[in-house]
């Protein structure tokens, strides 16, 4: 049994990436401060139950999680746009490379990745419905496997799988239309 | 990207793209990830595409970072105290 007394020591060494997890969650700084303090409070209340040793990260996770979804999504329902079937693999890849001399230097994936600010993966994250927003979140930006994510967001590792590499998907096109709208995308690529 | 004919023990390119996140995500049995990997050794074009996504990964989770208002830390600090004053302890 986890001694309240300890709680503070271990668990507000997190609230970084929480409050960032809870800003692309919410898209709004104040629900997200709100998140956050809801989450620590659920969190205090219920150390007892948790098992020293055992991965706190996730644990907290999955309680802003559920307290995001029971408390946010509930209030505002976006219409899901879940359609990343016409977006191919390999699809930011493929349509930053374009034809550069090889071997002289950096490529141009390689110098349009290192331009990619703050702001528009931010924008890019929040942009998504939220089942890939949730999936990119906790894979890409917290590093969770497919396991622990199947256990924060209770739903079965296929499901989780799956909306990881669409999430992925989604993600990069959305990455590469805020470039394109930046004018990363060079004459010879495709953007609008 | 070039197919191929399945040989057992080695990829092709379509199966190495297919199984690339589960190999990023180190999310595949060794056997196959042994497979994935010396596929990526001999293969210029897939290991490319292999490095863009390592590092796509790595910029999208740099690129996440929020700077945390003193305003909150506060208030979650004083949110704990009054629950732990209100059960006691």
């Amino acid at each position: 049994m986890a001694d309240q007394a300890e709680f503070s020591d271990l668990a507000m060494d997190y609230m970084s990436t929480l409050y960032s997890a809870a800003l692309r969650m919410t898209r709004n700084p104040s629900d997200a401060e709100d998140l956050v303090q809801e989450t620590y409070l659920k969190a205090y209340r219920a150390f007892g139950g948790f098992e020293a040793g055992t991965n706190l990260k996730a644990w907290l996770y999955r309680i802003l999680t559920n307290t995001y979804i029971n408390t946010y999504r509930a209030k505002k329902r976006r219409p899901e746009i879940a359609d990343v079937e016409d977006v191919e693999d390999l699809f930011l890849y493929r349509h930053l490379s374009a034809d550069q001399p090889v071997g002289l230097g950096r490529s141009a994936e390689d110098e349009a990745l290192e331009r990619i600010t703050d702001t528009e993966v931010k924008e890019a994250i929040e942009s998504l419905p939220d089942t890939f927003r949730m999936a990119v979140l906790l894979a890409d930006v917290e590093g969770f496997s497919y396991k622990e994510i199947a256990e924060i967001t209770e739903v079965p590792i296929g499901t989780v799988m799956s909306r990881i590499h669409r999430g992925r998907k989604a993600l990069q096109k959305a990455l590469f239309e805020y470039g394109s709208a930046r004018g990363l995308v060079g004459a010879s690529g495709d953007g609008k | 990207m070039p197919g191929g004919a399945r040989v057992p023990g080695f990829v092709n390119c379509d199966e190495t793209i297919e199984r690339l996140y589960y190999y990023l995500d180190g999310e595949l049995t060794e056997e196959r990830r042994v497979e994935i990997a010396f596929h990526l050794d001999m293969c210029g074009p897939c290991v490319g595409a292999f490095g863009f996504e390592a590092e796509l990964r790595k910029v999208i989770a740099n690129r996440c970072k929020d700077h945390v208002p003193d305003a909150l830390l506060d208030r979650v600090a004083h949110a704990l105290q009054d629950e732990r004053v209100r059960q006691g302890n």
